[in-house]
């Protein structure tokens, strides 16, 4: 599927839990110093995918090959264990200090006391927990708890770090700030990151690829533009939500908006980002409005676009309608308003949205990367 | 109400004086209870370790055999213990019937499932995915179950005042392959049931005391250790 140096790669993966199949994986190849993230919904089989990919599930067929090596007959899953780290939805500490539960896998591997001192206040630093070093890990809020389980699967410095659901337990601004400093430690330690979540936002936020994952088979996997915008089928379309999602690079900044060039369109959009970054723009339909080409109607919002209609889909009381504005677009309609606006498909119509409307994601540290 | 007085009296007229015999009973009862649960610690947390830790056809039926004889008689103990260490019996080569070592070999049979339930219970609630944990971290099999322990610390310290409150106060099996033998198997226990039998109820009374304050002293300081680790 990608050109790119795989680190871990993954053949005819399947695994059974009490006799039931829960994993089906035909092929997966993980890219070097990347992000994959795994979405999908709760029994998806993500969780039990990441343990298999770490040999911390057995394995009913299937290999499992790392950096060209198969582990488990030239290369011993315990020495591939090493190469790696894990962090779960529950922090799981040690019940002695912060310092001590950073240490642990250090400690493991029987470094010396001054190195595990220098490497353990090196990540304490990053995570910014310096000052609970002391402290038992009994009593941390949830923030600081995984702060600490993320900090101890860095220490190790691996190779590939897995990361099954890490920001489920916290609340919306822990889980903001924390997704913050992870992304830039992924990105400045260049450690390949496999991560599970349910929350497509954490994805976009932190993947260069994403898997979507239904039944314990990865149904689509690819830039999270891509299956966002093209989902192969109805499963991925109704899983990754009806959101439009863009990628575009900012051409234009004023006090407090910014422009965004899209496909040759410009999006205008409230926030604060500089000029040749990359960002992602996410505009949930009932944001978007219709109106016919010919009614000449004053609208406040800072985005209108001609756009013709390219798919007319009945979704329960309300149609989701598919524009095409030169980049893809999606709303509903009521039933009502499709039937006053005589709607079909191929019809010209002005779609408008706010400014205010769009959810920005910078994805800056991504920039240079590219898409 | 004058037994009891007396009995208070007697009590601490022996123990102030260091009267040998009382002392000499005192400390074999300690250091045979105290080798005991030492035994049956060895014993208890490795396999109740284990037993957590793995999976096997029959694994229920085990754990509850484990946990009735959480609550084994004690005089049962003594009588297969007696049988097995009797002359002609299966052990009866080793020849330690009527000797301290017999009250060793007893006590930790009724001490071993105690540890062992409670290691086994301590283990398993430890949440499920801390194995895993552990093992990405890098972690031998070896250093797994080491670290495991070491998070169960606090419960089995429970274990450890179970095993040890459980076999200092027991009587049936001492006396049975004991033989309450004075200066030699004489405990505790069997000492204030021979004094009550007798009716020398200040000494008895005395012994009981000792009895009291020896498990009242180290379970204080198992449980100082405990609550110093937990702050709340």
């Amino acid at each position: 599927m990608n050109s790119e140096k795989s680190i871990l790669e993954a053949n005819n993966l399947q695994v059974k839990r009490g006799g039931v199949p829960v994993l089906n994986i035909s092929y997966l190849g993980i890219p070097e110093g990347k992000v994959l993230c795994f979405i999908g919904p709760n029994g998806a089989g993500k969780s039990s995918l990441l343990l298999a990919l770490s040999c911390l599930l057995k394995l009913f067929r299937g290999e499992i090959i790392f950096r060209g090596k198969r582990v488990g007959s030239n290369y011993t899953i315990f020495d591939y264990r090493r190469n790696l780290s894990m962090v779960f939805q529950e922090p799981l500490l040690f019940d002695t200090t912060v310092f001590e539960n950073v240490a642990a896998g250090l400690r493991i591997r029987g470094v010396k006391q001054d190195e595990v001192k220098r490497v353990v206040e090196e990540y304490l630093e990053r995570f910014g927990i310096c000052h609970l070093a002391n402290r038992s890990a009994r009593r941390l809020s949830g923030g600081e708890a995984q702060r600490t389980s993320l900090a101890r699967a860095f220490a190790i410095r691996p190779e590939i770090i897995f990361l099954d659901e890490p920001f489920s337990s916290l609340d919306p601004p822990t889980r903001e700030s924390l997704m913050g400093d992870l992304e830039l430690i992924l990105r400045a330690t260049k450690t390949t990151g496999i991560m599970a979540t349910h929350d497509q936002m954490e994805a976009l936020r932190l993947s260069d690829q994403i898997a979507v994952m239904n039944e314990g088979k990865i149904i689509q996997i690819g830039s999270p533009t891509e299956v966002m915008n093209h989902p192969v089928n109805e499963f991925v379309a109704s899983f990754v939500g009806t959101e439009t999602i863009l990628t575009g690079k900012v051409i234009k900044r004023d006090t407090g908006t910014f422009s965004v060039s899209v496909a040759g369109r410009d999006i205008e959009a409230v926030g604060d980002a500089s000029p040749g970054e990359s960002v992602i723009l996410c505009i949930r339909p009932e944001n978007v409005t219709i109106s016919t080409g010919s009614s000449k109607e004053i609208t406040s919002a800072r985005n209108v676009f001609s756009s013709v209609v390219k798919r007319i889909i009945p979704s329960g009381t309300f149609y989701k309608v598919e524009l095409d504005c030169g980049f893809p677009l999606v709303t509903y309609v009521t039933n009502n308003a499709r039937e006053d606006l005589s709607m079909h498909e191929g019809m010209d119509v002005t779609a408008s949205f706010k400014a205010t409307a769009i959810h920005v994601i910078r994805k800056k540290l991504l920039s240079s990367s590219g898409d | 109400m004058d037994i009891i007085i007396e009995g208070i009296k007697q009590a601490f007229i022996l123990l102030f004086t260091l009267d040998p015999e009382v002392i000499g009973i005192t400390w074999l009862s300690l250091k045979v209870s105290g080798i005991a649960t030492f035994i049956s610690l060895l014993i208890g947390i490795s396999v109740g370790t284990m037993i957590a830790l793995t999976q096997f056809p029959g694994k229920r039926i085990v754990i509850s055999l484990i946990n009735t004889g959480m609550g084994l008689p004690p005089v049962v103990v003594g009588l297969f213990v007696t049988i097995f260490l009797w002359r002609n019996g299966p052990l009866g080569f080793l020849d330690i019937l009527y000797t301290p070592t017999a009250i060793i070999v007893a006590q930790t049979v009724i001490a071993t499932p105690i540890v062992m339930g409670i290691s086994l219970a301590a283990i398993q609630h430890l949440p499920a995915n801390l194995r895993l944990q552990i093992l990405a971290l890098g972690a031998t099999r070896l250093q797994m179950v080491w670290i495991l322990v070491k998070e169960a610390r606090l419960p089995l310290l429970a274990a450890i005042m179970a095993g040890f409150g459980g076999v200092i106060s027991e009587v049936g099996a001492s006396i049975m392959v004991g033989g309450n033998i004075k200066g030699y198997t004489r405990v505790l226990t069997t000492a204030t049931v021979m004094e009550t039998s007798k009716g020398n109820f200040d000494i008895a009374m005395a012994l009981s005391i000792i009895l009291l304050l020896l498990a009242f002293f180290i379970n204080a300081v198992l449980t100082h250790v405990q609550q110093r680790e937990r702050p709340r």
